[in-house]
């Protein structure tokens, strides 16, 4: 009954970008529009949930419009509506479920809840065929995650971090460095003409954990810069950015790289809003070099929040039958089962 | 004319359904229930009950606020969503003219109210007329005190409605004495039919730039703004 070729209309609304796309068999992209609120956000030195969701009930039809015009397809071309349910910012996902189950209502579509997660792992199938096992490191401002899989849909968490996300730690050391929001790709610029002269620790936790710390890190550079400030030494501010950024990598590198190995996975697929840092690309790629595993990371428009990969997950839950009633809730504390 | 019309501005929620002009269906849950998992599932309801199929709807109505940020939210992308992809008109109307136009009496002044709490109230004040409901004050965000002063100073009489508790009775009484009249508890809830019936005679806007009716600024824009003037 399902068509093997479905078009899935995808919505992604868990922070701060409203994104509308329309992908094909979960692995052909025929439209990804994102409206992004990275400009509004920043004079506020980071996401106000309030002003997101705010933007988010604007943007959502003229985004999905978009889509659907780009895509060139009408609803009768549609075979299911597919939106992120969580994780995310509570009010910015309900805008984003509600559309989409109005959407799915009015033209008597399936529908089909994502999780976000999901949608970042399989951006990576709208650029080369997923080969299992697979394991994928997931890092971002709200993420850092280690997730094996054997099987399509089939999601094993095997590491996650304890405190900080690798993102979250990037924004708050950049805001000591007093660098504007986002700090993350500022510090990973700054980074780049600098040296790992302040040997900051690595947190690597207990014997066989594929879990992260970053939080200790991250008081360890904010005591630093504020002893210096004290002293009324000068801060070389690429340095400590080389240094915190060393060891960030370091761990992420190390412990991404022992897991694959232990896994005996074919690829890694390396997804979210961090895998656009230069270092950690670079130092994935020494890594990996000769180890046999394929080292997969997507496009930079992929790996931030998109719609285009939501559909692409969704794809799978389309094939198995996985629908949500009109019941369906934003979850922004939704677990990966 | 088939009209779909949905209230969910504050706790009670409340969906109808218009067939050719006349209702069909309606659904009011006043209970602290949560409007993003119930709403579509009521529309379902009311439309299955009119025997009307989504593409048979001509005119989507949506209580535009004030109210609660998410409620309104939840409401409008539902309403955004479905008048874009059936390529139907949205009619928005506020959620207290709603309130007010359930009251019948023709010589005196409505003014419904939500609580907006720390002693503030999204208020608006209306008339009917022989043409229908006129707006007299247009709504706003205004501590209780302040609002009831305004409407002392009408000299009227006055008719007050709020679809939310509140502990304003006293407050009401003493400023307003003899010249108000608090709604009877039947009429004080919103209905999504009245919110339909309105809607046939305004004109619709277009679906996107449509957003909810605040009343407020986020605080960290406004925080943002008071820093500027500073500079
Ligand atoms: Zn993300």
């Amino acid at each position: 009954m399902t068509e093997q070729n479905e078009i899935i209309l995808a919505i992604e609304t868990s922070c701060d970008e409203t994104a509308a796309a329309v992908v094909k068999g979960g692995t052909e992209l025929l439209s990804n529009v994102v409206a992004t609120q990275m400009d509004i956000h920043q004079k506020f030195g980071g996401v106000v949930p309030e002003v997101a969701s705010r933007h988010h009930i604007e943007q959502m039809t003229a985004v999905l419009e978009q889509a659907m015009d780009e895509a060139d397809v009408t609803f009768d071309d549609i075979d299911a509506v597919a939106v992120t349910q969580g994780p995310g910012l509570v009010g910015a996902l309900l805008v984003g479920v509600n559309a989409a189950k109005a959407i799915a209502y009015a033209h008597d579509l399936p529908l089909i809840g994502v999780h976000h997660i999901a949608g970042h792992i399989y951006a990576n199938r709208l650029e080369q065929p997923f080969e299992f096992p697979l394991l994928s490191l997931v890092v971002s401002g709200g993420h850092t995650e280690l997730i094996y899989m054997n099987d399509h849909g089939d999601y094993q968490l095997i590491g996650e971090t304890r405190d900080d996300a690798a993102g979250e730690a990037y924004d708050k050391v950049a805001k000591a460095l007093e660098l504007p929001y986002p700090g993350g790709p500022q510090i990973d610029q700054l980074a780049q003409s600098g040296k790992d002269t302040y040997q900051f620790p690595r947190s690597y936790l207990e014997e066989g954990s594929y879990d992260f710390s970053f939080s200790g890190l991250k008081t360890a550079v904010i005591n630093k810069l504020h002893q210096k400030r004290q002293k009324n030494e000068p801060i070389d501010r690429e340095n400590v950015a080389a240094s915190f950024q060393a060891s960030v990598i370091d761990v992420l590198v190390n412990k991404t790289y022992e897991a694959a190995l232990e896994h005996n996975v074919k690829q890694l697929i390396v997804a979210g809003g961090v895998s656009a840092n230069q270092s950690l690309r670079a130092r994935l790629q020494e890594k990996f070099e000769g180890s046999g595993i394929e080292l997969c990371i997507p496009p930079l428009y992929l790996c931030t929040d998109n719609a285009a990969m939501i559909g692409a997950a969704a794809s799978i839950q389309y094939h198995q039958s996985d629908f949500a009633g009109l019941d369906l809730n934003a979850n922004p504390g939704l677990m990966m089962d | 004319m088939n009209v779909l019309a949905i209230d969910t501005s504050n706790q009670p929620m409340s969906v109808a359904v218009l067939k050719e002009g006349v209702l069909a269906a309606e659904l009011t849950i006043n209970m602290k229930r949560n409007h993003s998992i119930q709403v579509m599932p009521a529309v379902d309801y009311v439309m299955n009950q009119a025997d009307l199929k989504p593409k048979d709807l001509q005119l989507v109505a949506i209580a535009e606020g004030p109210g609660s940020y998410t409620g309104l939210r939840i409401g409008m992308s539902s309403a955004k969503s479905l008048a874009w992809s059936l390529d139907i008109p949205i009619v928005a109307i506020s959620s207290l003219k709603v309130l007010a136009a359930q009251v019948t009496d023709q010589d005196k002044l409505i003014a419904p109210f939500f609580d907006a709490r720390r002693g503030n109230v999204y208020a608006g004040l209306y008339e009917r007329t022989t043409t229908g409901i006129e707006t007299i004050q247009s709504d706003r965000n205004v501590a209780m005190t302040d609002w009831l002063e305004v409407l002392k100073e009408t000299n009227r009489d006055v008719i007050i409605t709020s679809s939310t508790n509140h502990q304003f009775t006293d407050e009401i009484y003493d400023i307003l004495g003899q010249n108000v009249r608090l709604i009877d508890p039947v009429l004080q809830y919103p209905k999504a039919s009245m919110l339909a019936y309105l809607a046939m005679s305004e004109e619709s806007i277009s679906v996107h730039a449509l957003a909810p009716q605040y009343h407020r600024m986020v605080e960290a824009e406004a925080k943002w703004l008071e820093k500027q003037k500073e500079r």
